[in-house]
């Protein structure tokens, strides 16, 4: 109910805005003729297929980032290996992850790989990090606890150390699909043949700011179904479960 | 810094025995050492039953229920007779922040049973709990003891909870530990801290505790 609020009054305070300034629709149309562009590009059928094309590679990438994060993250909870990995773990996050884009496309040419690989680097190590930190902060009486209760390595791993991490990984989790659903944009509005980020391109080049601000709801709208359909009930049941309900 | 000198103890199989020390002597870190969860620096341990540590702090994984907590290492259905035995088959499916914190350390105990060790060696379970609850779970605990024929090693600085449930009161001295006496209790059972005999026997212990703590 407050988030239709805050909504009536931002797409409110827009319209109002745009009749009071009265600004060039080329620079900056109102949200009517934005709707207007929503609707057309919805019914021509180009909108779904972009979004569908988007939320695929997102998938996909996501995917593999969770696999390969939470491999990277089990390897550093190795205590010999911690630190290099956090090291490396650190040093790659701080490489925005569509400076890998040429790199990518010399490797896999002018393909949806290449697109897919900057996702994953873009959402790898943040998931890695948390794997990697919520190992590495299991309550030191819990694995007491496990360890009188004769709980061998492998189950100490996945029945105490992991669970007792899975608030931290889902943080991580939240923040490496965050960091996806942005390299993913990056990356497609420098190179693809279909997707949202292709769709502004597209808009930019016939000077039809009406369909990129729609290209831009869309994303808002997507980041923010993410946000309500996925990581808030999950983070509910988790505070719930754990314990950490205020 | 050194934790325990000059040690020397030994326990009967089914014996209860209390080690009595102030907060800090080092007996939470002998507690470590004859469960197996740090090795000695020096000094010789025999230990020929298989034992189980108890908390202070319940230990219990937050995220599982009070059944799954008491299952955990074990097949499933092993915990409904253990859970009974301490009086919360009612709560099998809460979670641990569901709990009171008595019920909490019954749990615990419940799992420690369940896993049926053949010596406890318990680490001030009940110090953080009410006088009520306390009460309850000594009572609890000497018909578990008397059921199960267990070996107990109790850790408490609570004069009367050691006299009360022990066959053997073991005072320690300050850190670093060592045996400073020790008192049998025949006294029948089950007892209670309010017995005029047990806190006949604890008046009589507290002098040598005073000593304990300043030596």
């Amino acid at each position: 109910m407050r988030a239709l609020g805050v909504a009536t009054a931002l797409i409110g305070g827009w319209a109002l805005a745009v009749w009071l300034i009265q600004p060039s629709p080329l620079l900056f149309p109102g949200p009517a003729a934005v709707a207007v562009a929503l609707w057309e590009q919805c019914l021509a059928g180009i909108l779904p297929r972009a979004v569908g094309a988007s939320l695929l590679r997102m998938l996909v990438g996501y995917g593999l980032a969770i696999g390969l994060g939470l491999a990277i993250g089990l390897l550093g909870a190795w205590r010999p290996a911690r630190g290099a990995v956090a090291g490396l773990c650190n040093a790659m996050q701080s490489i925005p992850s569509v400076c890998w884009l040429p790199l990518a496309l010399l490797w896999f040419g002018l393909s949806d790989s290449a697109v897919v690989l900057v996702v994953v680097l873009g959402a790898t190590w943040s998931i890695a990090l948390a794997v990697l930190d919520g190992l590495s902060n299991t309550p030191p009486l819990l694995l007491k606890a496990a360890k009188t209760l004769g709980c061998g390595h492998r189950r100490t791993i996945l029945q105490v150390r992991l669970p007792a991490a899975w608030p931290a990984i889902l943080t991580g989790l939240k923040l490496g699909w965050a960091f996806a659903w942005r390299s993913l944009m990056g990356a497609e509005l420098l190179y693809s043949e279909q997707g949202l980020g292709r769709m502004m391109v597209y808009g930019r080049d016939l000077g039809d700011m009406p369909l990129v601000m729609a290209v831009m709801v869309v994303i808002l709208a997507i980041g923010l179904a993410a946000n309500r359909l996925g990581w808030e009930p999950l983070e509910r049941v988790t505070r719930r479960r754990w314990g950490l309900a205020a | 810094m050194t934790a325990i000198r000059d040690l020397t103890l030994s326990v009967e199989r089914g014996e209860f025995v209390c080690l009595l020390g102030p907060s800090g002597c080092g007996k939470s870190t002998l507690l470590d050492i004859l469960g197996g969860l740090q090795r000695q620096d020096a000094g010789v341990l025999e230990i020929a039953l298989r034992p189980l540590l108890v908390f202070q702090d319940p230990a219990l994984m937050p995220w599982l229920t009070a059944r799954q907590n008491v299952e955990l290492g074990l097949p499933r259905g092993a915990a409904d007779k253990w859970l009974a035995l301490v009086g919360l088959e009612r709560f099998a499916d809460a979670l641990p922040h569901e709990l009171s914190g008595g019920m909490r350390q019954r749990v615990q105990l419940a799992r420690a049973l369940a896993h049926e060790p053949e010596a406890l060696l318990m680490d001030e379970p009940f110090a953080s709990l009410d006088a009520q609850t306390r009460e309850h779970l000594h009572g609890e605990l000497q018909a578990i003891w008397s059921a199960t024929g267990k070996t107990i090693v109790f850790v408490t600085h609570n004069v009367r909870e050691a006299v009360c449930l022990a066959d053997r009161v073991i005072v320690l001295t300050a850190a670093p530990a060592r045996v400073r006496c020790e008192r049998r209790i025949d006294l029948p059972r089950p007892r209670s801290v309010n017995d005029p005999a047990v806190t006949t026997i604890a008046a009589e212990l507290l002098p040598e505790i005073e000593c304990a703590l300043s030596a």
